[in-house]
Parts: structure tokens; C-alpha cells; sequence
């Protein structure tokens, strides 16, 4: 079982890191050219060298970003599964495909969306090379505080269902959630590290692209799998039952 | 015919034994954050392959998909 549907991850992922390529290219690509080109125009001004093009943009653009959202969703869709065959049946969601859909928008939440109004993503120009390090180090740990803090929620709504009924006991568990979330966000450092002049469409426009591509990766990855695996569980039960 | 497809989906299917879990959890796991690795920060804060080949290529998809770059 687990073997099976880890194999629909891994397509499923495929299927969805081709359509967040198509999504990234037509909404993504054009700031991602805007942002070099200040780039470049800042470079001119201050009359440094042209960097040396290891990868061309042509490529960048077309098989480096395919190469990039395609290996990413493919595992993330793996990953997906296996988190998926654990939480199967184990936590409160009935049902294969809305187990699928829910999954996939937490970590949407957890991975993207929590993280991002924090520390966004940012186009190229954007973002001091000297703090990559920094950045990335606090990039993950707010994903992981996200997680940590998702988890959290989700016991404390379980522990006061009985006590307070569905609806005041997930009220309570969005409230520690976001608490959580603000505490650990004013706490921890903010990185305003965009240069002088950059035009702010471009910025608020790649910011939002970049949602975009991954929400469509997870999209596909929560519906498409959650297609996939009742098919798979809906068969694997009536082959037990012998109908 | 919906009500009964319903019925169907809220049984369906064996749940997963950890012991069934864990050799692909530890290996496909491992595998598949290796990608995440290459896809999102070699060649940014760590790297593996050295030089700047890896992050030149994925250049775009790192941007995009929200990684920190550069």
C-alpha cells in the first residue's frame, strides 16, 4: 500500500510540477526579466563589470525552471504520500480525497503561505548576497515554527472537542495558532533588504507570482492525489471484502 | 448511488502500519529532501557540488517557488 501510493506521489507531483512551470512562466518570468534588468541598469550606472553568464537566461528561463519546479514536485509529492499514508486514518478527516485536500493545504500554509508574511520571496536585486546565510537559516526556521505551531493547534483542538463542541474547540486551536505564529514573528529579525528605486509593481507582482506557482503546486498535488488514492484504497477494499 | 459512494469512501482502505511505513519513510524520505536540497540552497548557504552551475540553472525556479537565492 505504502509502495503504491508513494508511486502516485511521485506522478502526481510530476503532474503538478509541469503545471506550476506553465504558471511560474506566463506570470513569473516576465518580473523575474523586469528585476534584472534593474538589476543590470543599477550595474551599468555604478560602472561594474557585466557578470560572467554561467547559464544563459534562455535556459534559465525555460529548462532551469522547468528542471526546478518539476524536480521539486516531484518531491514534495513524494514526501506528500508518505506523510499521507501515516495521517490516513489516523486523524479526525474522513475520506480519502478531503484527507488529500486538507494535507495539501496545510502544507501549502506551513511551507508557503506562513512563512511568506514573514520573510517573502524575493526577485532577483532584492535581497543582500551577504545575508544568504541569514536568510535562509531564518526562512527555514519559520517553516518550522509553522509546523511546530500547526501541529500544536491541531492537539489542542482535539483535547477540547469533547469539552467545548466542534466549533469553539477549533476557535480556541486558531487562536493558539496564530498567537503562536505572531510571537515568533515579532520576535524574530526582520531583513527589509530591498535596494533603493526598485519599481514596486515588479516587486508586489513576483511576490504574487511566486504564491501563485506554488499554490498551484499544491493544488494539483491535494486534488490530483486525493483522485489517486481512492481509486487505489476504494480497489484495495473491495478486492479484502471480496466483491 | 452518491450517498452509497460516500458510505464507501469513509471505510475505505487498510491504515498504514508504521513498520510497513518506515523503510520507505527513512529511504524515499531521505532521497526526496536530498532534491528539495539541491532544487532550494545548494550553492546558497551550503554547498555540495561547489562552483555555481546548480544554483545558476535552478536560478529561476529558487526565485520563484520562494526560496532565498542570493
Amino acid at each position: 500500500m505504502v509502495r503504491s501510493l508513494l508511486v502516485r506521489g511521485l506522478l502526481v507531483g510530476l503532474l503538478a510540477g509541469v503545471l506550476a512551470f506553465a504558471f511560474a512562466l506566463a506570470f513569473g518570468e516576465p518580473q523575474v526579466e523586469a528585476a534584472i534588468a534593474f538589476e543590470e541598469l543599477v550595474a551599468a550606472r555604478s560602472g561594474a563589470p557585466p557578470e560572467a553568464e554561467l547559464v544563459s537566461r534562455g535556459v534559465q528561463r525555460t529548462i532551469g525552471l522547468s528542471t526546478g519546479t518539476v524536480a521539486l514536485g516531484v518531491a514534495l509529492g513524494g514526501l506528500f504520500a508518505l506523510v499521507y499514508a501515516y495521517a490516513y486514518g489516523r486523524v479526525g478527516i474522513v475520506g480519502a480525497r478531503p484527507m488529500a485536500a486538507a494535507l495539501a493545504f496545510a502544507a501549502f500554509a506551513t511551507i508557503t503561505l506562513v512563512p511568506f508574511t514573514k520573510y517573502p520571496a524575493n526577485p532577483p536585486a532584492v535581497g543582500d548576497p551577504a545575508t544568504i546565510d541569514q536568510r535562509t537559516l531564518l526562512g527555514f526556521a519559520m517553516v518550522a515554527i509553522t509546523a511546530v505551531a500547526l501541529v500544536a493547534a491541531v492537539r489542542v483542538r482535539a483535547e477540547l472537542l469533547a469539552r467545548l463542541g466542534a466549533w469553539n474547540a477549533a476557535v480556541v486551536a486558531g487562536g493558539v495558532f496564530v498567537a503562536s505564529i505572531a510571537v515568533a514573528q515579532l520576535l524574530l529579525p526582520s531583513l527589509p533588504e530591498t535596494p533603493p528605486g526598485f519599481p514596486a509593481d515588479v516587486l508586489y507582482d513576483f511576490r504574487l507570482a511566486s504564491l501563485g506557482t506554488n499554490a498551484t503546486l499544491w493544488l494539483v498535488i491535494g486534488l490530483g492525489f486525493g483522485a489517486a488514492a481512492e481509486r487505489l484504497l476504494v480497489r484495495s477494499e473491495s478486492e479484502r471484502c471480496g466483491a | 448511488m452518491s450517498e452509497v459512494l460516500t458510505e464507501r469512501e469513509a471505510i475505505a482502505g487498510p491504515i498504514v502500519t508504521p513498520g510497513e511505513l518506515l523503510p520507505y519513510a527513512v529511504l524515499g524520505g531521505l532521497l526526496l529532501t536530498l532534491v528539495v536540497y539541491f532544487v532550494g540552497a545548494d550553492e546558497g548557504a551550503a554547498s555540495l557540488v561547489g562552483g555555481g552551475t546548480v544554483h545558476e540553472f535552478v536560478h529561476d525556479a529558487r526565485h520563484l517557488l520562494g526560496f532565498p537565492c542570493h
